[in-house]
């Protein structure tokens, strides 16, 4: 079936399309062009709009910002990498305070493995790769450290970005960092917690994905 | 569902119209995704630019089809995403089938899928012991009530809080009945978590794929589709052959293009970039990714150059909220998968104009359809190619089943008309006729379609020309 579906197909395209020459390629549309500051404004205007939590920090600070923030909101625990600059300096700043704050706790070997206790977690904290000014989302590229799941399942989706890391526009960030040579397993562009309009297009948010969407941007400047 | 036995459509228009909570839903539905989608696209001539640009992409990539099909399988394979070719529906079933029972999987968990729906991909796996089950709210809501998607963006569009609170409080065991929407999601939301967690493979459809990458778009909202193409150890991805791009670097704008014209949003909350399986390192996603390429009349609708602009479509469902017929009627009606303008140039293609030509003829021809197009497919143009055709005599046509409607009487009719228009004399005398007996016409035959609901047309007497002669005008 395979193969002769594939050759039947396949030649009845050519066929037809060699009738007609190939319609040239259109050049692409400029790309919009913000400052640093305006970026970031329109970033968090966005983002905000789509009820994204967004606090401008500092790299000195984001820990303790990020503790103020999870502080008393019964959180068991929160997953995150070990194996990364940022978890690194949250696991070295995170006091042991089980009452107030939740307990962090790391991925254990695959998926099949760790499922179970996965779809038990409160929150997860992730990097990002860069974020998106004019729609207003962040990137991410998921990999063997920070997992896809950890921005799914947990109910709580904690972002760390670098405000540097703010391109002007997907297409910007496409070609600037040459996606097409080293596409990963997974890219995502995400831009609120999960949401849903399919009753009476009445706007809810918290469906499949998480309910809460917190992005820490670390502004240097 | 499968499609009715017999599509009568007149049948349905009569009972959809009648339907007054279904015409209260829909309204409220269609002029808040109007406005939605006005607010996203408030500059005029930027949004012109753009789709100018939606147009020529789509345009350039359906010109190099074939070959950006074997690229994008040849780039799939390299980066360890199995691809298969179908030819028709029951052929993608029964890949979907194989790769199921070779896993032994009887739990899949679906993201929202129109080429799924095309298949009936659904009933087909009941019927063999899969239990296949939507995980978008809406589809999730109509599977509930065993009902077919009514929009093709919005499939649960039909209904209202009230109707889906019952289907919940009656089908989903242990549910309480409540009306609050927010409740409504939680139940929702509680009850697919624990099939995301036991799904044994994941089916989602296709936005984009991009030929340079092998990439797999997905837009969604909810996390449902992350969850279907992330969690369960296999993935398949099922799309018409139509839906490959060329380059990375289109996609961004055809993306905007697509949430904004579908739901106003600048974008969704989430768009999904599957390039490979889990490769050896990583600790999560399927271990097995497939692609199904289903061509199901789409490579007969490609080779002719008109008919081939209706495979620049990205689903986007806006064509739906702006038609005056569809916003009046819902999806239900239209008794076929793809509903609205495009479902009404689509679906004759698909399955022949014997079974579905009568859905071209339900237009005003009004132009809104052409005019919100984010490709700008020209549908009113092809709305009436499909009527030509399915009036065309011979082999003039391309679409299966060209010539069903053609019928003696007509063809006299015209006849009769061409001859009266060719000579004078029998033009005078037809004239004097209609003067005389034209308000007679009989609410009978073929008429009938027209008088039944219109007041007779009063012809004058006398002819214009008659009238400036007696006033002394000279002839000429």
């Amino acid at each position: 079936m395979g193969n002769i579906a594939r050759d039947r197909i396949l030649r009845r395209l050519h066929k037809a399309a060699s009738q007609a020459p190939d319609v040239p390629a259109t050049a692409c549309l400029p790309i919009a062009a913000y400052d640093r500051a305006q970026r970031l404004e329109r970033l968090t205007t966005l983002m905000r709009a789509m009820r994204t939590q967004i606090e401008v920090t500092n790299s000195r600070d984001w820990v303790d910002r990020l503790r103020a923030i999870l502080k008393n909101r019964n959180l068991k625990r929160l997953l995150y990498s070990p194996e990364t600059e940022m978890g690194r300096e949250l696991k070295a700043a995170w006091p042991d305070d089980p009452q107030a704050l939740p307990a962090l706790c790391s991925w254990k070997g695959q998926i099949e493995e760790f499922k179970d206790e996965l779809f038990h977690i409160d929150a997860a904290i992730t990097t990002t790769r860069g974020a998106i000014a004019e729609t207003g989302a962040i990137v991410l590229w998921p990999d063997e450290k920070e997992p896809r799941l950890m921005s799914l399942v947990p109910p709580v989706h904690i972002a760390v970005l670098e405000a540097d890391r703010i391109y002007n526009s997907f297409c910007e960030i496409i070609q600037a960092e040459k996606w097409p040579d080293h596409m990963p397993t997974n890219a995502l562009l995400i831009s609120g917690p999960s949401k849903t309009a399919d009753i009476e297009m009445t706007l809810a948010f918290g469906v499949h994905g998480p309910r809460e969407l917190i992005v820490l941007i670390i502004d240097t400047m | 569902m499968a499609e009715p036995a017999r599509f009568d459509f007149k049948k349905n228009i009569a009972k959809a119209l009648k339907d007054r909570q279904l015409r209260k839903n829909l309204r409220s539905a269609m002029d808040g995704l109007r406005i939605k989608r006005q607010d996203v696209f408030d500059d005029a001539r930027e949004f012109e630019e753009l789709r100018r640009y939606g147009n020529a992409v789509k345009e350039r990539a359906l010109s190099r089809l074939p070959q950006l099909l074997e690229q994008l399988e040849q780039k799939c394979t390299q980066n360890g995403i199995q691809v298969h070719w179908a030819e028709t529906t029951d052929e993608a079933n029964q890949i979907v089938l194989e790769i199921l029972q070779r896993h032994k999987a009887t739990r899949l968990v679906k993201g929202k899928s129109m080429v799924s729906e095309e298949m009936h991909l659904n009933n087909f796996l009941a019927r063999h012991g899969i239990e296949a089950l939507e995980t978008d709210l809406g589809e999730f809501i109509i599977q509930l009530d065993g009902e077919t998607p009514s929009h093709i963006i919005v499939p649960a569009v039909h209904k209202n809080k009230d109707q889906i609170a019952r289907t919940f409080h009656a089908k989903i065991p242990g549910a309480p009945y409540t009306e609050e929407v927010e409740d409504l999601n939680r139940i929702a939301r509680t009850t697919l978590r624990k099939k995301f967690q036991a799904g044994q493979a994941g089916l989602s459809g296709v936005n984009f794929a991009v030929a340079e990458t092998g990439t797999l778009c997905l837009v969604e909202n909810e996390g449902n589709g992350r969850m279907c193409t992330t969690v369960p150890p296999v993935h398949i991805a099922v799309m018409g052959i139509e839906k490959v791009v060329e380059k990375m670097e289109q996609v961004p704008p055809l993306l905007r293009l697509l949430t904004g014209s579908a739901t106003g949003q600048r974008i969704t909350t989430y768009f999904n970039m599957i390039t490979s399986p889990r490769k050896p390192g990583e600790k999560d996603g399927p271990t097995e990714v497939h692609l199904i390429l289903l061509d199901n009349g789409r490579s007969r609708i490609y080779a002719d150059p008109q008919l081939r602009q209706t495979l620049y479509c990205i689903r986007c469902g806006t064509c739906l909220n702006h038609c005056p017929v569809y916003t009046r009627l819902g999806g239900h009606a239209y008794g076929f998968v793809y509903p609205g303008p495009i479902g009404k140039i689509l679906t004759p293609q698909i399955e022949g104009l014997s079974a579905a030509g009568d859905l071209a003829f339900a237009s005003t021809l009004c132009n809104a359809c052409e005019e919100f197009c984010p490709v700008r497919i020209p549908i009113p143009a092809l709305i009436r190619r499909v009527r030509n055709e399915s009036y065309a005599a011979s082999a003039a046509g391309a679409i299966p089943g060209h010539g069903f409607r053609r019928n003696l009487m007509e063809i006299m009719a015209w006849k009769a008309w061409a001859l009266a228009n060719s000579h004078p004399a029998l033009n005078r005398l037809g004239f004097k006729l209609a003067g005389r007996i034209g308000h007679l016409l009989p609410a009978i035959g073929p008429l009938k379609a027209w008088t039944q609901v219109r007041t007779r047309p009063q012809f004058a007497l006398k002819s214009l020309h008659q009238l400036a002669r007696e006033k002394g005008v000279p002839n000429g």
